[in-house]
């Protein structure tokens, strides 16, 4: 019954879908409005029926109905109710539904948000989302077809992958990358709209550019989870390892950003525009080839969880949308002509520029290194693979000039700065970035390349915090303010700007954090017994000896060892490994102790309950903790740049009078 | 020419120079840091030309092999192509204490370099993940589930 009906509702929305787009980009082509009210229509069917397929799953899931493929696959008995859920995106077939109702709700949202102002733009833009899930929806139908009957059904499952039933994090970490993943097909959507219109107005850069930020909100808070969990998880002492899932969400990441970046340059100077939509169109692209790389098996990863055989539909999908991209620029890039001219070198025009080339750089070297093993084994059978030094060869140097133009970037005016405003500017962010370099050396740190880092975070956060800063200062004192009300008033005045520059402090705090933890890390191993003890900088941790319990879903067995601190109080920290049923390998659970100034991390790598002896693996990461709790910056940073400007109110207040209605909605149009 | 032109010629050579010695920089820098994934029998007909590039070497810890010193810090044991008694294999020492998995039978893979002494120095040593699921066998018990290791040969986790 589950079966039937969520494969049902999988069709619907497949017709929806190849209707909507048919309709969509036919009637956009053809220069006809009135069927946008269709196109409409075919989103919210979209979105109907991959809600309703996506719910069968969930039922099914939950009353563990194994006579439905998926369920058969990934569910059990013994999985606690979270987890059941959460086993909807835990393997290939359900992470695609998954990824399904993500787009069906952002073309939803898309759709009932724009006005009808700009109806062909409207209805080539919803074409062209929905033509990309036709994509999806074929994919559930046929090659990922997560409603598959089994016969004979089986009395209980496997149970979800024991690596995301270890930890609350699974729970959260993928929606979130699949939340900034996918909602990369509205920004696609808009730039094959006005690249087939040949047209990029000011409302549409405007949609453009807050349909991006929020995709990119949420994958950067999605990148920064999934390096949390291998932290807090794996137990191998990391957070990053240039592993291709990681780089996979880290590629689309790093063209947004330029996109982000160039799009002002774009809105002030009326230049870059076909650099600003290919970038766009890039960002979609990395997005599919990542959800490919991770979901078809190509590479041995931790995250490569199922063999599949959607490698081929997908390999089509990226060659057509590739070709597709290609032409699109080609054919209809001149009718995007530039307005402008990027007049002197000293301006915000050109740093923004050479972050864009920068950015692209980067993304361009990390695409390489994660796609060169495939390529190697394809052609010539070798197998290789490339190790972590050519990525951080390539990117930390790329990372520090990215710094430096952080800090750079927002001190050049637009247009052309002139060279003694700029000294004159510069001259307190360097002392403080200076100042910070000596308090490194005075505290006995050295290391050219952290240190490095410590001051160019120093100066950067110098000349953010004035700029964040100096038109509250302004208010306060030319309109009296209180100060708190002073600065609300002057970030709600440019709420991009402002909204950028708590970014861009956060962006800061993971760079310091990022080189603290890289560079100033002690690490040691050791198998102890029973009262012995292991010394790590100021602490030692003595094995007090073993505990063990059981859960519904696994069973663990923990080293519980006393940690005593530069003569402190003992506590009590206790690595586990967790034994799942049905599955061959131990997963661990490394025990943390977090601090601002860093995090002692130990993890249990064997032990023997005959012999008492335990290993284990220790390491002081300085200040790592500071990589996750930047999300709350950066999380207030994009809501105040993404929250909605006054703008609308003063065409909903013009509405009232029907004239002005009109004359306003023209007036737009000849803008978009 | 007009100036913009110009400019715009003089900005088109930049970008294509710049994107050449990044494409020169990130090639050169690839060859240097490819790690090769090899079994013993491809390793050792590599001859001189294995020793002292990153090797990742995959196969079987030979039964009967596995050694630890008197303070049970060093260990060496034998990586060998299969599971069978005559197998080619390989020397393996290593410094690193090994996962609860390791044991003598099970597929490793050891990440280090080869050299002219016939031993080969692991710095990461990685026990074969199987991340298979396999339905119960009757009668097992809770305890058995820590010592049963599939010995099938299936991909190799990125992560230790």
């Amino acid at each position: 019954m589950n079966s039937i009906l969520g494969y049902s509702a999988v069709l619907g929305a497949l017709a929806c879908a190849i209707f909507g787009a048919v309709v969509g980009i036919g009637s956009g082509m053809a220069r006809r409005e009135s069927a946008l009210p269709w196109v409409r229509r075919a989103a919210i069917g979209f979105f109907a029926f991959m809600l309703l397929a996506n719910l069968v799953m969930v039922y099914a899931l939950l009353s563990h109905d194994f006579s439905v493929q998926y369920v058969a696959h990934v569910g059990s008995r013994a999985t606690p109710t979270v987890y059941t859920v959460v086993s909807l995106w835990s393997a290939l077939e359900g992470s695609i539904l998954f990824w399904g109702i993500i787009l069906g709700t952002y073309v939803l949202a898309f759709a009932l948000s724009q006005k009808d102002e700009h109806a062909r733009y409207l209805s080539l833009a919803l074409g062209a989302m929905l033509g990309v899930g036709v994509f999806f929806a074929f994919l559930i139908a046929g090659p990922a077809n997560p409603f598959g009957k089994v016969s004979p059904v089986p009395p209980d499952g496997p149970g979800p992958n024991p690596l995301l039933q270890n930890h609350i994090l699974m729970v959260i970490h993928p929606p979130m990358l699949y939340l900034g993943y996918v909602g990369m097909t509205v920004p696609f959507g808009i730039s094959v709209a006005a690249l087939l219109r040949g047209e990029l107005g000011e409302a549409w850069t405007t949609t453009l550019r807050r349909w991006t930020l929020i995709p990119w909100a949420l994958l950067t808070v999605g990148i920064i989870l999934g390096a949390w969990w291998a932290y807090a998880v794996l137990g191998w002492g990391g957070y990053w390892a240039w592993d291709p899932v990681e780089n996979a969400s880290f590629l689309p990441w790093l063209t947004a950003t330029a996109f982000i970046h160039s799009t002002m340059v774009h809105e002030r100077r009326k230049v870059l525009k076909l650099w600003t939509l290919s970038l766009v169109l890039g960002t979609f692209l990395l997005t599919i080839l990542g959800t490919f790389m991770t979901r078809s098996g190509v590479f041995n990863s931790v995250h490569s969880f199922t063999q599949s055989d959607i490698g081929p539909t997908f390999l089509v999908f990226i060659g057509l949308l590739l070709i597709f991209s290609i032409a699109l620029l080609a054919t209809r890039g001149q009718l995007l002509v530039p307005e402008g001219a990027i007049r002197s070198p000293l301006s915000r025009e050109t740093a923004i520029l050479v972050n864009n080339l920068l950015f692209v750089g980067i993304t361009f070297t990390v695409l390489l290194g994660t796609l060169f093993p495939l390529v190697t084994e394809a052609v010539r059978g070798v197998r290789v693979s490339v190790g972590e030094p050519y990525f951080n060869k390539m990117a930390v140097p790329g990372g520090v000039v990215v710094l430096f133009l952080m800090g750079v970037g927002p001190v050049l005016p637009w247009g052309s700065g002139s060279p003694r405003v700029l000294r004159q500017q510069l001259i307190v962010p360097v002392v403080v970035g200076l100042g910070v370099i000596g308090l490194c050396l005075a505290f006995g740190l050295r290391g050219a390349l952290p240190i490095l880092t410590f001051g160019l975070a120093g100066f950067v956060t110098a000349i953010t915090l004035r700029e964040l800063l100096l038109p509250a200062k302004v208010r306060i004192l030319e309109h009296r303010e209180a100060p708190w009300t002073a600065l609300v008033r002057s970030a709600s005045k440019s709420r991009r700007r402002f909204g950028g520059y708590v970014v861009h402090l956060g962006i800061v705090l993971i760079f310091v954090a990022v080189a603290a933890s890289s560079s100033f890390v002690t690490h040691t191993s050791g198998t102890v017994g029973l009262g012995q003890s292991i010394q790590i900088g100021d602490n030692s941790l003595k094995f007090v000896g073993f505990q063990n319990g059981a859960e519904p879903h696994r069973r663990w067995q923990a080293a519980n060892l006393e940690v005593t601190s530069n003569g402190g109080s003992p506590r009590l920290m206790a690595p586990r490994m967790n034994f799942f049923e049905r599955s061959t390998d131990p997963i661990g659970t490394p025990a943390v102790r977090s601090t601002p100034t860093g995090d002692l991390y130990v993890s249990l790598l064997a032990f023997s309950e005959e012999e008492k002896t335990a290993t284990f693996n220790l390491w002081i990461f300085p200040m790592v903790g500071w990589i996750w709790w930047s999300i709350p910056i950066l999380v207030l940073g994009a809501l105040i740049a993404i929250w909605p400007g006054r703008r609308p109110k003063v065409a909903l207040s013009a509405a009232v009078s029907g004239v002005a209605t009109a004359n306003l909605a023209k007036v737009k149009r000849g803008a978009a | 020419m007009k100036t913009s032109s110009r400019n715009r010629l003089i900005a088109l050579a930049a970008v294509l120079v710049a994107g050449g010695a990044l494409a020169f920089i990130a090639f050169g820098n690839i060859g240097q840091n490819l790690v090769y994934y090899w079994s013993p029998a491809e390793m050792l007909s590599k001859g001189e030309s294995a020793y002292g590039t990153t090797i990742r070497l995959g196969g079987m810890v030979q039964r009967g092999s596995l050694q630890w010193d008197a303070q049970h810090t060093h260990l060496s044991f034998r990586v060998a192509e299969g599971p069978k008694e005559g197998a080619t294999s390989v020397l393996v020492s290593s410094t690193e204490v090994p996962p609860q998995m390791f044991r003598e039978g099970i597929g490793v893979v050891v990440e280090g370099t080869y050299d002219r002494s016939g031993v080969f120095t692991s710095h990461r040593l990685m026990v074969n993940h199987s991340n298979e699921y396999r339905p119960p066998k009757g009668g097992e018990k809770h305890e058995d589930w820590k010592k049963t290791v599939s010995e099938s040969d299936t991909t190799t986790a990125r992560k230790p």
